[in-house]
């Protein structure tokens, strides 16, 4: 009996396989997204190889021992 | 769509708050030593113009061009003037990335589930510090302007998975008790100084070795108070956002 109900009623899992699992949708997408962004805005002030980026920045990137010049 | 404006309104308004606090201990403590650096930098630079065709390659790609000091060799690039807007220009690169360095943090807050007192915050930025600027640190510690360094990509390529390989190495820490992660984790934190860091040329720099050492320590020391005020403030900013 209570396999048949496994089989038959769906479960957690399977409602959120249905609709994209919540967990992926609601914590890994949003936070490795807003990560990505951290890293591309760390990347501008810290990393880029633009001179003016770099001239403006400068003091900052030897500061946080950035590799610098 | 919820959690990531969550994530994103905490790193906006701690990476404010902090950025202002970062700005305050880099223009006290750290901004004067570069600026006497930069006369060293400038008295050297005169007697160097005669192979100045050099610089115009930019950064770094031979080791002429790396150790000489190409600070401020191309002419046409934009500055800012020094004064004020050299210091707004600082200040707006404190807080970009102070925003972003809290964007990492509140994500990895997500990801782990937690809403953390701004006490364990403090462990967070603890582990922050190790992460971006302690192991970093290690190979290539901060430069002043006008110093001698190896390839400028090269450089960035160790810092970034020198970086990565201590995030990783603190995290499996940090999650597993079992010896053999902890044998893996001492293995990702020790490989990158084993590989080493990218040697800077020998060279003498007309910057004194008395000025880099207290550079170095101040600068180290700052991004202790930087990464502590993160921690704590993200964390306290992420558990409001995300009640």
């Amino acid at each position: 009996m209570s396999s048949l109900l496994q089989r038959t009623l769906p479960t957690n899992e399977a409602i959120s396989l249905i609709g994209g699992s919540t967990t992926v949708r609601d914590r890994l997408l949003p936070a490795f997204f807003a990560a990505m962004l951290g890293c591309l805005i760390v990347g501008m002030t810290g990393f880029a190889h633009i001179e003016a980026v770099h001239n403006a920045a400068h003091d900052t990137r030897h500061a946080n021992g950035f590799p610098c010049h | 769509m919820q959690t990531f404006r969550s994530i994103v309104f905490t790193a906006l308004a701690a990476g404010l708050l902090v950025g202002l606090v970062t700005t305050l201990v880099h223009q006290v403590g750290v901004v004067p030593l570069i600026l006497e650096a930069e006369t060293y930098e400038a008295a050297e630079a005169v007697p160097a113009a005669a192979h100045s065709h050099s610089h115009d390659q930019g950064h770094g790609h031979d080791t002429a061009a790396a150790s000489s000091p190409e600070h401020h060799h191309d002419a046409k690039a934009w500055t800012p003037q020094d004064g004020w807007e050299r210091t707004l220009f600082t200040a707006l690169a404190d807080v970009l990335t102070s925003t972003g360095f809290a964007l990492l943090m509140s994500s990895a807050f997500v990801l782990v589930r937690r809403r953390l007192s701004w006490r364990e915050g403090l462990l967070w930025g603890l582990a922050g510090f190790t992460v971006f600027s302690l192991a970093p640190s290690l190979g290539l510690p901060p430069e002043l302007p006008g110093m001698a360094a190896g390839d400028l990509m090269a450089r960035q390529m160790w810092w970034i998975g020198t970086a990565m390989a201590t995030a990783l190495g603190l995290t499996l820490i940090a999650s597993r008790r079992s010896g053999r992660t902890i044998a893996l984790a001492a293995i990702l934190l020790a490989a990158p100084h084993i590989i080493g860091a990218p040697a800077a040329p020998a060279e003498e720099s007309g910057v004194p070795m008395a000025l880099w050492s207290e550079f170095v320590i101040v600068a180290l020391a700052s991004s202790l108070v930087s990464w502590l005020a993160l921690g704590s403030i993200t964390a306290a900013f992420h558990r409001r956002l995300f009640a």
